[in-house]
């Protein structure tokens, strides 16, 4: 079976973000740029199944600019073998994300794809249940543990509580948790194998899907900030200041 | 037109959240009513209708909610959708798995874990980890939102709304239920407890935490955990606190070993008063604390357990 993932360009985890002074988004010129970590984690877990000999094909599904070119490499370099960019320097939300995706899906006919189960800029969390909705497909969201079968997949969860173990039908859409697995850094020799892998390039127009933005950004603000604190010397000062002058023990 | 929040639970009580969403559904129209859909969840929905400011509770009773999966819950939501201005759930893990099904069924946009209810159709939410707060404002008709729990003031008890039954819409097939390995714990609930005692890598294995929930037990607090810590399997992944675990805001979080990476600080750093010990004076986790204490874990959470009164 073919495997769809899909693999973000965000900006890096490690990039102390700065709020524009005009207050409309976050600063994204000259910042770096990485593939959202959660993604990492879905390649991975989409090459084991291909070495298991359960996946036929892997491919990578970015949407956004032109640069995600690069995010897609990167995936190739891992180990997909082709790519999808639907390219576009409109703000993407969500919902428009997933009808992409059901867009390409529609067309590449996968038995499942995997996504992350949230992209660390915009933190929502959404777009595999949405894609899952659109389809008409079973979710396996924030994956701990996947076990590919005939036809369904067994699946462990990470849930408020712990873990819970779900079966789904196949075709589904997964999410992909912290613990699923460890991803693979890229080889130089697949680095170098990746740029003769094909991207195909395609427009929101050609596949018929409306990608208006729904929620309108009317501001972005920096948080409140924390006043700083003090240091203490000994724990008996700590109790002290805790009882008496914080007050919360 | 009312507000829908949509509630989880437990089949005896719905969870302590739910009280919280009331709140912040409160704030997007002028009458709130609670679904609780469940397998015999009669004792669930008398819960949710003494909550305070709940003007109805839907019973939905049906084998397919037994377990809550999206599959099967998102049809009945969507199905009473038409009825409602916004459909509210707590940004847990069972909102976060259901409303954007619900959303994308119905075909409008969701705010994630919206912190405050500007107007009925603007809200604000974190991005990027907490480093920024965006203002959104929606236009679809029906509204779906998932609320941070610890940003809106608990509803309080003592109402006594009706409860009407309502029929099931059957299970769809595509997923089952197997099984769950819960995590056991006598200690308050994380995400509602007063007090916080977390550990990172700085504990270095699991066998040391035993020292966290020394101290743990005596302040009657919850454990937290970096996801460090998770990783190295010194605790389980319920444990994590952090932009991509769970937001904490106790009165009261003390954060052992943990270095204070950004992704752990938007899980915690609402919280009223913060304690950091750690044996770097340069960690990051100092910026945030209102009390820091530089040195060996190893000897300070001991003295530190001697010292406090139990509670
Ligand atoms: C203030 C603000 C400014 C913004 N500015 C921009 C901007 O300048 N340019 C812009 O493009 N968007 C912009 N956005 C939109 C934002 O990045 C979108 O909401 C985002 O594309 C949707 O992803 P998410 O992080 O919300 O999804 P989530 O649901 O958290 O993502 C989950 C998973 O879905 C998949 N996924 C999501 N999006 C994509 C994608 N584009 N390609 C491949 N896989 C994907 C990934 O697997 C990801 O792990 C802005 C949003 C805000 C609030
Ligand atoms: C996509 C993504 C999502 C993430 N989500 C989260 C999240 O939700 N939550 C989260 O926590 N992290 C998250 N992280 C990880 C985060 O970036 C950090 O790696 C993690 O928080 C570090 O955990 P730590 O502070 O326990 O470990 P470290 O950074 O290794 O810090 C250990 C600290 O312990 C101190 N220490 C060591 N020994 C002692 C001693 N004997 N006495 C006193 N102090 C001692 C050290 O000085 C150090 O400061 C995420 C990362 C990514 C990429």
């Amino acid at each position: 079976m073919k495997v769809l993932v899909a693999v973000k360009r965000v900006i890096d985890y490690n990039v102390k973000i700065r709020v524009k002074a005009d207050n409309t988004g976050v600063e994204t010129a000259n910042v770096k740029m990485s593939m959202n970590p959660f993604d990492e984690i879905a390649v991975e877990e989409a090459i084991r199944m291909k070495e298991k000999g359960q996946a036929t094909e892997i491919i990578a599904f970015s949407a956004g600019p032109a640069q995600c070119q690069e995010t897609i490499r990167t995936a190739l370099a891992m180990g997909a073998d082709r790519g999808v960019l639907v390219q576009t320097d409109a703000e993407l939300q969500p919902l428009a994300v997933a009808k992409l995706m059901k867009a390409v899906v529609d067309k590449e006919q996968p038995g499942l794809v995997i996504v992350g189960k949230q992209a660390i800029d915009d933190d929502s969390n959404q777009t595999g249940q949405m894609l899952a909705a659109l389809l008409g497909w079973s979710q396996g969201t924030f994956a701990n543990k996947l076990n590919v079968a005939d036809g369904s997949a067994e699946l462990k969860r990470e849930v408020d509580g712990g873990l819970e173990n779900i079966k789904i039908k196949l075709p589904a859409v997964i999410t992909t948790d912290l613990r699923l697995n460890e991803p693979r850094y890229a080889s130089l020799p697949n680095i170098m194998k990746a740029k003769k892998k094909p991207i195909e390039v395609l427009a929101p127009d050609t596949l018929g899907v409306d990608i208006a933005p729904r929620l309108k950004v009317l501001k972005v603000e920096e948080p409140p900030k924390r006043k700083s604190g003090i240091k203490v010397k000994t724990v008996a000062e700590l109790v002290d200041k805790l009882k008496n002058e914080a007050g919360v023990i | 037109m009312a507000v829908l929040v949509v509630a989880a639970h437990d089949g005896k009580t719905v969870r302590s959240n739910v009280a919280n969403a009331v709140t912040a559904a409160s704030q997007m129209g002028p009458e709130v009513h609670v679904l609780v859909a469940g397998s015999n969840a009669g004792e669930a929905a008398k819960s949710a209708a003494a909550i305070q400011g709940v003007a109805k509770v839907l019973d939905a009773e049906d084998t397919a909610y037994a377990n809550w999966l999206a599959e099967d819950v998102a049809p009945l939501v969507v199905k009473l959708a038409p009825n409602y201005s916004h459909i509210v759930m707590a940004a847990d893990s069972v909102g976060k798995n259901i409303a954007p099904r619900v959303a994308a069924l119905l075909d409008v946009a969701q705010v994630s874990e919206a912190i405050q209810v500007v107007s009925p159709d603007t809200f604000v939410r974190p991005i990027y980890a907490g480093n920024a707060m965006a203002t959104v404002q929606t236009a679809d008709k029906i509204k779906v939102v998932t609320v941070r729990p610890t940003n809106f003031k608990a509803a309080a008890t003592g109402g006594s709304a009706p409860i009407e039954q309502i029929g099931g819409t059957g299970a769809g097939g595509l997923a089952s239920y197997v099984g769950a390995e819960l995590s056991k714990s006598e200690r308050p609930e994380l995400t509602s407890a007063k007090i916080v005692v977390s550990g990172g890598r700085g504990l270095a294995s699991g066998e040391n935490f035993k020292m966290l929930e020394a101290l743990a037990d005596k302040l009657g607090a919850g454990l937290g955990a970096s996801r460090a810590a998770v990783d190295a399997g010194y605790v389980p992944n319920d444990y994590q606190v952090g932009q991509t675990g769970k937001v904490v805001a106790p009165d009261l979080y003390i954060a052992i070993g943990i270095s204070g990476a950004i992704q752990h600080l938007a899980g915690m750093k609402d919280s009223k008063t913060i304690v950091a010990i750690n044996k770097d004076e340069e960690a990051p986790i100092f910026q945030v604390a209102d009390y820091g204490i530089v040195g060996d874990l190893f000897q300070i959470v001991p003295e530190l357990t001697a010292a406090v009164e139990k509670k």
